[in-house]
Order: structure tokens, then C-alpha cells, then sequence
């Protein structure tokens, strides 16, 4: 099997787009949740997101394009120049038949399926433009990604709830790992802060509705955690084969050794009550890289801030590194970012990555009322510095999908 | 406004055309404006509503240029 190395990093955040601007924000511990601001939210229980204010796509892509893009390609995008800019990859110089495109989204293009949803109600099937098909299916940012930079190996989408960037950059990882690819833009991207989606989670009673707090209302592990606040962007990462990286002296930020995944076959949105799948992802991806759990220094963990999640992930983690479970820093980075649905494990997989490389672990943030059924150690408040050899990172989705990564500090 | 600075402008809005200067009656939207044949869908969309009328499909298809295109509306509004 060949070793996977992770060679480009492509974020695009509420709190912050670009490596450096999401990682000074992370391990300082800033929050990038606010009032909704793109539509009214008056006769919505939930006014707060994590929105992204400061993204204009013609800094990553042509204008024209862009137009033919929903929002969750756009960021898609940003993210894959982002990735590919810190990765120095000089495309042309590469065999782009030995590279793929794998980006999951969890929802796909909501927002252009809303507008032209209305366009049908208010004026009829003639009006529905012929972008609306092109635009919404959730294959489009691999898709496109793939036209854009010419790129033909594998390309597809991941569509795993809020799991889908981990399966992704997983199964990016085995395909690397199996000799398929040589490089694979992998990770996830979601646009879906529109009105239909915040009236459906909200009739789940899935998000916080601390409105009068927008900073204080992702507070993963407290006790008065009232559910999560949705979020918005792209992770993005460059996978490559080690041997490939070396060839053109890239710069290696870490390694993935491992990849878990499994399903709790229980019911469509909560989690298995004995958290058996969550457990078996972790377990799973730590005997795929050949590591005792007494390794683990530091887990990402999914951490959406809802009730049923924080303390079935956190029984998750207990029955799988046993009394290792104490020792280990946890910490849920949607504290600060919010949850960005399918792009959650791409923009924590750069965290996590980000944390072996620097030696920091970003912290939790809110994270002010122990709760007696989270009692691990959330990293709190504020970061701790700790020399980490190995961590994973989790994701876990509606439909009972569970996966988990396993990343290794590069040592030669 | 002309009926062509009416056409002109939704293909320029529609398409987000940068260089508008070039286009005159003898544009082709797809030979000359690297448009495809969902773009040329949206402008004659655009086209319904901006003239209120209504552009058939067999009708659209014989269009070769913008000036076989402003003909056609001027005769349907006429």
C-alpha cells in the first residue's frame, strides 16, 4: 500500500478563508456566528448562522463561470484554488489522467433549487431556468472543479450528511493508498444558510436558538447546549501519494494513515443510544493505520453542540479508547465555525492537520457548564499547546453514517 | 431605447458580457459570444419577458444572429 500525504490546504470559513486567516482564528478561539443576514428571519425560531461575509467568487474563478455556479460550487471552487495555490501544484506539469476531484456535500445547491422553486410557483414550468438542473445537483462541484482545471481521473461526489467530507477524503485516501490516483482534491463544501433549510432544521428542533448570544450559541459539551448553529463553506485538501510529493518537494503537512467508516442502522436522524457506530469508526480507522488507541493524543471531534450528539459521541469515544478516553485533548472547533453540514470534516480535517503541524490545539469554545454526561477533557476556552504524534477526526451523519480519519504527524 | 439596445442589453445582462462595443445586429450569441445552448436558452427567457411575448422553440432554433433575432420581436409586437 502506498503512504497518503496531505500537501495543500484550502479553507474557506466564517472565520476566515485561507489557511493562515481560519487557523489564526481558530486557535485564538474567535467566533464567526452572527445574525443571518441574506434573508428575513423574522418568523424563523433560529436568526443566527455562521455566514460567510467576505467572499466574492471572482477572486477564485471567472465571472461567467461563477454565474453558472451555486453557491456551494463557488465555495467548492475557492477552496480547490485555495488548495492548490498553498500546495504550489503546477497542474500542467502533472499527468492529469492520475488526478481526481472526490467533494462531499451534504445538501447540494439549495439555494438556486429555492429560486427556481418559486419561478415555477409565481410564473410557471417556462420559466425554470435550464442553469436550474446543472446548477443544483450536488456532483457539480467535483464537476466542475474537474472542467475547470482540466483534471481527468476520478471525479465524483459524497453525499453523507454532515459525514460526507470525511467519507470523502477517506475514500480519497484509499484511492491513493490502492495506486488509482497519484493526487486528489478531496473535502467537502456546503451553501445551504437559505430559508427552506433553516425552516427545516429548525422544525427538527436541530439548531440553537440562543439568539440573543449568536457568539455563545455553539457551545459543544456544555450543559446548556440547545443544538447547532449552521455554517457555511469549503475544506479543501490535497491528498497525495508520498512518493509524488517528494518527486516535486512539496511541502507535507501530515499524513493519513487510517480511515473508519460504519453505519448505526438505527434511525434517520438520532444517534444509536449505545453509540456502537460511532465507536466502530474510530476503532476501524485506528486498526486501518495499525495503531493502539493509547497513541491518540488529540480527537476533533464532531461536536455539533445538540444534546443527543456531544454525549453519545463522547460514550462513543469512552467504550473506544477505554481509559485512554482522560488522557486524550478533545475539542469540537464548530464552537467557532459552526456546523458547515458537508463541509464540517474538510474544514476540521485542516484544523486537526494544522494541529499536529503546530503543536496547538485549538480550543472549545462557550464551554462554561460541565455537564455530568461529558466529562472527558474539551479543551475549554482556550488552547493548549501539546506535541501531537497522531489524532482523528469524526463526523457523523443523518442517516446513521459514521466516519472517522486518522492522521500522523510526516516523519520520514 | 431601440428594440436592438433592448435585445442587446438582456444578452449582456443575461450572459454578463464584458465587451459590449462588439456586438451589433450581425452577432452570432453562440458562434460570436461563447454562449451554449443552455445560455441561449436563458437570453430568449429574458427576451419573453422583456418584450412580453412568447419565443417557440422551432422559432428560436432558425435565429442566426441578434438582427434575425430584433426582426422576429418587431414583427411579434407590431
Amino acid at each position: 500500500m502506498k503512504r497518503v500525504v496531505i500537501t495543500g490546504l484550502g479553507a474557506v470559513t466564517p472565520i476566515g478563508i485561507g489557511r493562515d486567516k481560519y487557523w489564526n482564528s481558530l486557535f485564538r478561539g474567535k467566533s464567526g456566528i452572527d445574525y443571518i443576514t441574506r434573508f428575513d428571519t423574522e418568523k424563523y425560531d433560529t436568526k443566527i448562522g455562521a455566514e460567510i461575509k467576505d467572499f466574492s467568487p471572482e477572486d477564485f474563478m471567472d465571472r461567467k463561470e461563477a454565474r453558472r455556479m451555486d453557491r456551494f460550487t463557488q465555495y467548492a471552487m475557492a477552496g480547490t484554488s485555495l488548495a492548490l495555490e498553498d500546495g504550489d501544484i503546477k497542474l500542467e506539469k502533472l499527468d492529469r489522467e492520475r488526478i481526481g476531484v472526490v467533494i462531499g456535500s451534504g445538501i447540494g445547491g439549495m439555494e438556486t433549487l429555492e429560486k427556481e422553486h418559486s419561478k415555477l410557483l409565481e410564473r410557471g414550468p417556462k420559466r425554470v431556468s435550464p442553469l436550474f438542473i446543472p446548477m443544483m445537483i450536488s456532483n457539480m462541484a467535483p464537476g466542475q472543479i474537474s472542467m475547470v482545471y482540466g483534471i481527468k481521473g476520478p471525479s465524483f461526489a459524497i453525499t453523507t450528511a454532515c459525514a460526507s467530507s470525511t467519507h470523502a477524503i477517506g475514500e480519497s485516501f484509499r484511492m491513493i493508498q490502492r495506486g488509482i490516483a497519484d493526487l486528489i482534491i478531496t473535502g467537502g463544501s456546503e451553501g445551504a444558510i437559505t430559508p427552506i433549510s433553516l425552516a427545516g432544521f429548525n422544525s427538527m428542533k436541530a439548531l440553537s436558538t440562543r439568539n440573543e448570544e449568536p457568539t455563545k450559541a455553539s457551545r459543544p459539551f456544555d450543559k446548556e447546549r440547545d443544538g447547532f448553529v449552521i455554517g457555511e463553506g469549503a475544506g479543501i485538501l490535497i491528498l497525495e501519494e508520498l512518493n509524488h510529493a517528494l518527486d516535486r518537494g512539496a511541502t507535507i503537512y501530515g499524513e493519513i494513515i487510517g480511515y473508519g467508516a460504519t453505519s448505526d442502522a438505527y434511525h434517520i436522524t438520532a444517534p444509536d443510544p449505545e453509540a456502537g457506530g460511532a465507536k466502530r469508526a474510530m476503532e476501524l480507522a485506528l486498526k486501518d493505520g495499525k495503531i493502539h488507541f493509547s497513541n491518540i493524543d488529540y480527537i476533533n471531534a464532531h461536536g455539533t453542540s445538540t444534546y443527543y450528539n456531544d454525549k453519545l459521541e463522547t460514550l462513543a469515544i469512552k467504550k473506544a479508547f477505554k481509559e485512554h478516553a482522560y488522557n486524550l485533548a478533545i475539542s469540537s472547533t464548530k464552537s467557532m465555525t459552526g456546523h458547515l453540514l458537508g463541509a464540517a470534516g474538510g474544514i476540521e480535517a485542516i484544523a486537526t492537520i494544522l494541529a499536529i503541524k503546530e503543536g496547538i490545539i485549538p480550543p472549545t469554545i462557550n464551554y462554561e457548564n460541565p455537564d455530568e454526561s461529558c466529562d472527558l477533557n474539551y479543551t475549554p476556552n482556550t488552547l493548549i499547546k501539546r506535541d501531537i504524534k497522531y489524532a482523528i477526526s469524526n463526523s457523523l451523519g443523518f442517516g446513521g453514517h459514521n466516519a472517522s480519519i486518522l492522521l500522523k504527524k510526516y516523519m520520514e | 431605447m431601440t428594440n436592438f439596445e433592448r435585445v442587446k442589453n438582456i444578452i449582456i445582462n443575461t450572459l454578463e458580457i464584458d465587451e459590449v462595443a462588439s456586438i451589433t445586429m450581425g452577432t452570432s450569441i453562440m458562434d460570436d459570444l461563447d454562449a451554449d445552448s443552455l445560455d441561449a436558452v436563458e437570453v430568449m427567457m429574458a427576451l419573453e419577458d422583456e418584450f412580453d411575448i412568447e419565443i417557440p422553440d422551432e422559432d428560436a432554433e432558425i435565429f442566426k444572429n441578434i438582427g434575425d433575432i430584433v426582426r422576429y420581436i418587431e414583427e411579434k409586437i407590431n
